[in-house]
């Protein structure tokens, strides 16, 4: 049970990791509370389900397809959904909202309700520390932490990231050092998408799919969010591994513990907001006094 | 004689000169009048059926815009109160055999209390921080609802429950008096002292409090008030619908209260109210003709979309302002028609 555990967190605190991160990043730096992000994480494993089963196309060639489609998808929304309406707070949020909405409900007109599985890209099992691991898993694991790694490379490491930094840190000082906010603006919903859907992409073949599965991991990622600091992204990728494992935990160890699993971790994520209102890592904006 | 005739007098002079000045209220006033008559003379069930939902769902749109338009505590787990207010009814008169009249009022009570318990923790939290948290409140209630299936129903809910009133028209009653009553109260609520603070503290808390205000005291009431309200539209909604289920609290249900909140436009009560009532029937309606049932909720998406790109405040701000002007001097309102404010003569344009 405990490698159960081990490994099991892993992989869901990985994925958590990634939409966090997406959705930190887009946050910080645009203010958006981007309620459709998880649909995005939907919408690329459903690209890759209709690229693999339906067009059968090879998987190597189908993940990036998937993942570009889904950025392009969402650059798309952003400028004619988004941006007009960028200065009104709660208008963006239920714009997210409505888009959520309309893929879903794209999903289900085009592939019905039903679930959906699809091959794994290598099958069989590897046995590591006792625990039958699947190959697939393992791919879920390198990929997220390959993206993690490139992503803490772009935003520390090269001139965008430091303008992306910038942005989220003071959009007015940025833009007077010449940084154009709207472009910057621009790039980070195209990142934070393209973390959703390589998210998605990897995961896909080990859950199933089917066009409700957005609901469950935006509430989880909305808690790891808040639990880190929203706007944080070290506490992004803290808090999924804390709420990944709690879940983890729960799951294996409590009895009627997949009917608790939410419930928990969403309590922990209460608990901490009660002793530290701003999250692990926020950060306490100025302007929001 | 004289004495009998004062209090028609005092209400003619009421509506002469608060409602049928402006034409918003005009239109509330004769809306609300042809919801009253309505059974009178129309009475195909169906529609009937229709207009009790949406009535049942305008008092919850209404609770939560006196939360999160007044207040500003932009509250994304509105279904809790709904869920405490059908659950407590459910449960009282399922394993206790109490009637409706009674576990209704008790349910929107528990609610309230619930409402003020939730405010505790909410109070340390603003703007995203406190949406992104309330979310969490419902789903906890729903896992401790999963986890105990023999008292709750578990994913079936608790089916079989009295409705208040046998006929189709008691229940039409049973739903939009206490609308009609209950969004007058709350808009009368928006609009008293207590409303001034509630905007207030939206505003600027720090300025409230610098001013002497109890921030802390009006903020549990705002949540206290909501949860009241939110919480009888469940009680409600579960006997007339005759179940209470986990539906009840579903993430589903906040997203919608939200859409209909900033749709119709906050901080107005009429706004959220005037949203359900064009909504709710639309997506009910689109669901008889075959061609649309598949896909009403992508065109109520891309409806409240389409309007949000035009109208960002809400549908109701915007047509306000093309039919109503604020007098430059005294803020109140008047018909665009006028050239001097109705109530201090002062120039409008």
């Amino acid at each position: 049970m405990f490698q159960d555990i081990l490994i099991s967190g892993l992989v869901n605190s990985g994925v958590y990791a990634l939409l966090a991160l997406g959705f930190s990043l887009i946050f910080g730096v645009a203010r958006i509370v981007n309620i459709a992000h998880t649909a995005f994480y939907m919408l690329a494993a459903y690209a890759l389900y209709g690229l693999l089963v339906i067009a059968k196309v090879p998987f190597l060639l189908a993940i990036p397809l998937a993942v570009a489609a889904v950025v392009a998808l969402s650059l798309v929304c952003y400028k004619l959904v988004i941006e007009p309406v960028r200065q009104h707070e709660s208008a963006v949020l239920i714009a997210t909202i409505a888009l959520a909405l309309i893929f879903q409900e794209s999903l289900l007109v085009a592939f019905g309700g039903s679930f959906r599985g699809m091959p794994n890209a290598i099958e069989g099992v590897v046995s590591i520390i006792g625990v039958r691991v699947s190959y697939q898993r393992l791919i879920v694991l390198v990929v997220v932490a390959l993206t993690l790694v490139a992503t803490w490379y772009l935003l520390n490491r090269t001139r965008l990231g430091l303008a992306i930094r910038a942005a989220a840190n003071d959009q007015e000082i940025a833009n007077l050092m010449g940084i154009n906010v709207g472009r910057v603006a621009m790039y980070t919903v195209g990142i934070s998408v393209a973390l959703a859907a390589i998210a998605g992409v990897v995961v896909a073949p080990v859950f199933v799919v089917d066009p409700l599965m957005w609901l469950a991991p935006l509430v989880t990622m909305l808690a790891i969010v808040v639990l880190g600091g929203l706007g944080s992204l070290k506490g992004s990728v803290i808090g999924a591994f804390i709420i990944g494992y709690v879940e983890a935990i729960t799951v294996f160890a409590v009895p009627s513990g997949s009917y608790l699993k939410g419930a928990v971790a969403l309590t922990i994520m209460i608990v901490v907001l009660l002793i530290r209102p701003e999250g692990l890592f926020g950060v306490v904006f100025e302007e929001e006094r | 004689m004289k004495g009998l005739l004062a209090l028609p007098q005092w209400l003619w002079a009421q509506l002469r000169h608060e409602v049928l000045v402006l034409p918003s209220r005009s239109f509330v006033f004769f809306a609300a009048l042809l919801l009253l008559v309505l059974p009178l003379f129309y009475d195909d069930p169906y529609v009937l059926r229709i207009i009790t939902m949406t009535a049942i769902f305008a008092i919850f749109a209404a609770s939560w815009d006196l939360l999160a338009g007044f207040t500003g505590q932009v509250n994304f787990g509105h279904a809790l109160f709904f869920g405490v207010g059908a659950y407590t009814s459910a449960l009282l008169s399922h394993h206790l055999g109490w009637i409706p009249w009674i576990t209704v009022p008790l349910g929107a009570v528990l609610s309230m209390a619930t409402g003020f318990l939730v405010g505790i923790p909410c109070l340390r939290l603003r703007g995203s921080y406190l949406s992104l948290a309330t979310l969490a409140f419902p789903l906890i209630l729903t896992g401790m609802l999963f986890a105990f299936p023999d008292f709750s129903g578990g994913e079936l809910g608790i089916s079989g429950l009295k409705r208040l009133v046998v006929s189709t028209v008691g229940n039409y009653y049973v739903a939009v008096l206490p609308m009609l009553i209950l969004c007058f109260g709350i808009w009368k609520i928006g609009d008293s002292n207590t409303g001034l603070i509630f905007h207030a503290i939206r505003e600027d808390e720090v300025a409230c409090r610098a001013s002497g205000i109890n921030t802390t005291r009006y903020k549990l009431l705002a949540f206290a008030l909501s949860g009241l309200f939110a919480g009888l539209s469940g009680a409600l909604y579960a006997h007339f619908m005759r179940v209470a289920g986990p539906s009840a609290l579903e993430v589903a249900l906040s997203f919608q209260v939200v859409i209909w909140g900033i749709f119709g436009g906050i901080a107005t009560i009429y706004g959220p109210v005037l949203a359900v009532f064009l909504l709710y029937p639309l997506t009910e309606i689109l669901a008889n003709f075959d061609m649309f049932k598949e896909i009403r909720l992508l065109i109520f998406a891309v409806i409240v979309l389409l309007v949000l790109l035009f109208m960002p405040q809400g549908l109701t701000p915007w047509i306000r302002d093309k039919i109503e002007l604020v007098c430059p001097r005294c803020k109140n309102r008047n018909v665009f028609t006028r050239h001097q404010c109705r109530l201090c003569g002062a120039e409008l344009r």
